[in-house]
């Protein structure tokens, strides 16, 4: 093992790491706020219907946004303490949602109902039944619930299981910390994972620039013998899970298609690490480490936030800024989110805020397209973005859809390898709303 | 010499005499009927093929038509004349429709509200409103990119001062640009209405006054002002309806904020001073 290196045949860049800024750094507790700021809506489905009202007192661990829906995972306070309001507030991936407010107390009293269980005997029901009320969802950046991911239909065979380490996505290292820091949690999410789905074979890809994570799991794993690492050469979007798939099992996800139509079920490391934590110890999901990181602040460190902390509070843990910010992006640069204010709560999704100093932020010039076709080489999809660009400025979203659009990733590769500076993952992305509004619509 | 000219003339003209025959024939025979009614109402069509009707072009909307699957009242561009048109060849009646058209109802131009980021993304309005709903403080405005003046067929849509503004003569209420919105603060409008709600901020009114000068407050006067039950606050924004609305323009006098639009120089000699 970690002789061979694994990487998928075609496309992918290959971007500054920038990750020395933290990966050498441990994990630590953030300090949390007086006032925390829970919306109801951390996932990918319908949002929470709130279970509580202003002036109720809350502890932590509690339910606090009852799931509305399949697609969908309940909501925790991170402390104890009493709600103060419910309102609209900005959240990191656009629109206003309803957010709860609750004054901390700080004496984090747990909730009556959080009872560990000992994981070598749970059945598949109860991991599953815990998946979903401890509010699991892919912690990678996509926020899917996991339970929706754990529960395939029966016609669907799963025979093998992922979890993914690659964190291919610069500047990130959180992910990294977590398996050089917790392995034993990383393999245990695993093995839960893999006896609820009733699969024998199990991998965990991690990317080469992290031999001390590989280390790290390898001796976890000890002698359990149908878990592989695969190390996986580094590259982005080495992460991306319909790579990721072909590189560990040369099956191709078909277009349009999930993973689990080729038998494979894909989850994150943190997701895997937070389904063992959740079941020992049975704490919600209530905090996840989130990197703070690059130039633009003072002190980049690994820490682990309880969800509602702003991140103006997380900027003081860190020493404060360290000059005027160009951007400040949750998630990384090649796929993250740049952000207006600084009062903005951490959630599920949040896996890391990169600062940008002014310098680094530039505004190209966009020029005309020159047809030198590096976007298709890059694509890890193997779509065509600067036709599916084209079409989408000039507004002819039904030509991106029989270019399958649908299917892009949004990694990004192909606006940063194009000479042109021309904004393709941004129509492309466009493209892809449009046609799933149209969709919707039509229904 | 010359039957070399002449064999070939012969009897290549011969075979195409003999084919023309044979597709004039084919043609008279195999002839498929098409209803006289379809190629009608094509002709009083306005033939520009938005596509407004839901159906694929006007050719499309006539085949409906004809067929009976489409009301004859289905092409909105081409409103109650053309209504009649299809009316009289289809030997219906057709109902008289008021002509309506449509209006961005926001007010809140560069001047009036703020922005909360600069927005440096494509020129697309729903581009924009992916990124934290958009530029603009307030959630609910035009944004001024353009989404709709580029759908528009008719080139009745121009952007002035960062807002979306509707050209009523060059409206044809084909609702292209209803649909493409983002915010939906494009509605279709009766064109007899004076009086028409600029905002359609559901926020509260503390919040509105923070990012727009011109938005609704929700403090309710223009319900109180109206004598005729036509406007109601719903969501934290007043809502005229259209059908009870007799363009007094008493709220639009009243409205603290003057988010509420009205004609005045048309406004009817009986309303004049109503309010005092």
């Amino acid at each position: 093992m970690g002789f061979e290196l694994f990487s998928f045949f075609k496309g992918g860049v290959h971007p500054p790491g920038n990750k020395h800024f933290t990966e050498d750094k441990p994990i630590e507790k953030a300090k949390v706020p007086a006032l925390v700021y829970i919306p109801l809506q951390q996932h990918i489905g319908a949002p929470c219907e709130p279970t509580v009202k202003p002036g109720d007192q809350v502890k932590m661990g509690q339910v606090i946004g009852q799931q509305k829906g399949h697609v969908c995972a309940p909501i925790h306070s991170s402390v104890s303490g009493k709600v103060k309001s419910i309102i609209p507030f900005a959240t990191a991936h656009g629109s206003k949602i309803q957010t709860i407010v609750i004054e901390n107390d700080g004496l984090d009293t747990p909730a009556e109902s959080i009872i560990g269980r000992n994981v070598d005997e749970v059945s598949a029901q109860e991991i599953l039944d815990t998946v979903l009320n401890a509010g699991i969802v892919g912690l990678g950046n996509a926020t899917f619930p996991t339970h929706v991911k754990l529960s395939p239909p029966a016609d669907k065979v799963i025979e093998a299981v992922i979890l993914n380490g690659a964190e291919c996505e610069p500047y990130l290292t959180a992910d990294h910390r977590l398996m050089v820091e917790e392995p034993d949690a990383v393999v245990g999410g695993l093995r839960l994972i893999m006896r609820v789905l009733d699969v024998e074979t199990g991998y965990i890809g991690i990317e080469d620039n992290k031999p001390d994570a590989i280390a790290a799991i390898e001796k976890a794993i000890g002698d359990y013998p149908n878990i592989t690492i695969k190390t996986l050469k580094t590259k982005y979007p080495q992460g991306c899970e319909r790579n990721l798939i072909e590189t560990i099992t040369g099956r191709q996800v078909p277009s349009g298609g999930l993973p689990m139509d080729v038998g494979i079920i894909v989850n994150n490391v943190t997701t895997a690490a937070q389904i063992y934590k959740s079941v020992s110890t049975g704490m919600p999901l209530i905090e996840r480490t989130v990197t703070i990181t690059g130039r633009g602040i003072n002190n980049p460190r690994n820490l682990l936030v309880r969800f509602g902390t702003l991140v103006s509070d997380v900027i003081e843990e860190c020493g404060g800024l360290s000059c005027e910010p160009g951007k400040i992006i949750i998630g990384g640069p090649m796929m993250g989110v740049a952000q207006h204010t600084m009062d903005i709560p951490i959630t599920k999704g949040v896996s890391g805020i990169v600062f940008m100093p002014r310098d680094e932020v530039k505004e190209e010039e966009i020029l005309p397209c020159i047809r030198c076709a590096k976007c298709i080489q890059v694509c890890p999809i193997r779509l065509m973005p600067l036709s599916i660009s084209a079409h989408s400025l000039r507004g002819e979203y039904d030509t991106c859809e029989t270019l399958h659009a649908l299917d892009c990733v949004e990694c990004g590769a192909c606006s940063y390898i194009c000479p042109s500076k021309r904004p393709l993952q941004e129509s492309i992305k466009l493209a892809k709303q449009v046609i799933i509004d149209r969709r919707r619509n039509e229904n | 010499m010359l039957i070399d000219i002449l064999m070939p003339v012969l009897s290549l003209g011969g075979m195409s005499l003999l084919f023309g025959a044979g597709l004039a024939f084919a043609s008279q025979k195999f002839a498929i009927g098409t209803d006289p009614k379809e190629e009608q109402i094509r002709q009083v069509l306005p033939g520009v093929n938005c596509g407004a009707c839901g159906y694929p072009g006007c050719d499309g909307f006539a085949a409906a038509v004809a067929a009976g699957q489409a009301p004859i009242t289905g092409c909105t561009v081409g409103g109650s004349s053309v209504a009649q048109d299809i009316g009289l060849i289809m030997g219906l009646e057709a109902e008289e429709t008021q002509r309506k058209v449509a209006k961005v109802l926001c007010a809140g131009d560069c001047d009036k509200a703020t922005n909360k980021y600069h927005y440096d993304g494509i020129e697309d309005c729903v581009a924009a409103s992916m990124l934290a709903d958009g530029p603009k403080e307030c959630s609910f405005g035009c944004l001024g990119l353009g989404t709709c003046v580029r759908a528009c067929p008719f080139d009745a849509i121009y952007i002035d001062k960062g807002i979306a503004v509707v050209d009523e003569e060059k409206c044809t209420g084909c609702e292209i640009c209803v649909a493409v919105c983002p915010k939906n603060i494009i509605e279709m409008i009766p064109v007899s209405s004076q009086v028409q709600v600029m905002c359609k901020s559901e926020d509260k009114g503390r919040d509105v006054r923070k990012y727009c000068t011109v938005g609704c407050i929700a403090c309710k006067i223009c319900e109180r002002a109206c004598e005729y039950d036509a406007i109601k606050v719903e969501n934290n924004v007043a809502r005229i309806d259209y059908d009870k609305c007799v363009n007094c323009m008493v709220c639009a006098e009243k409205c603290p904020t003057k988010s509420i639009y009205a004609d005045f120089e048309n406004r009817r000699p009986e309303f004049v001073g109503m309010s005092n």
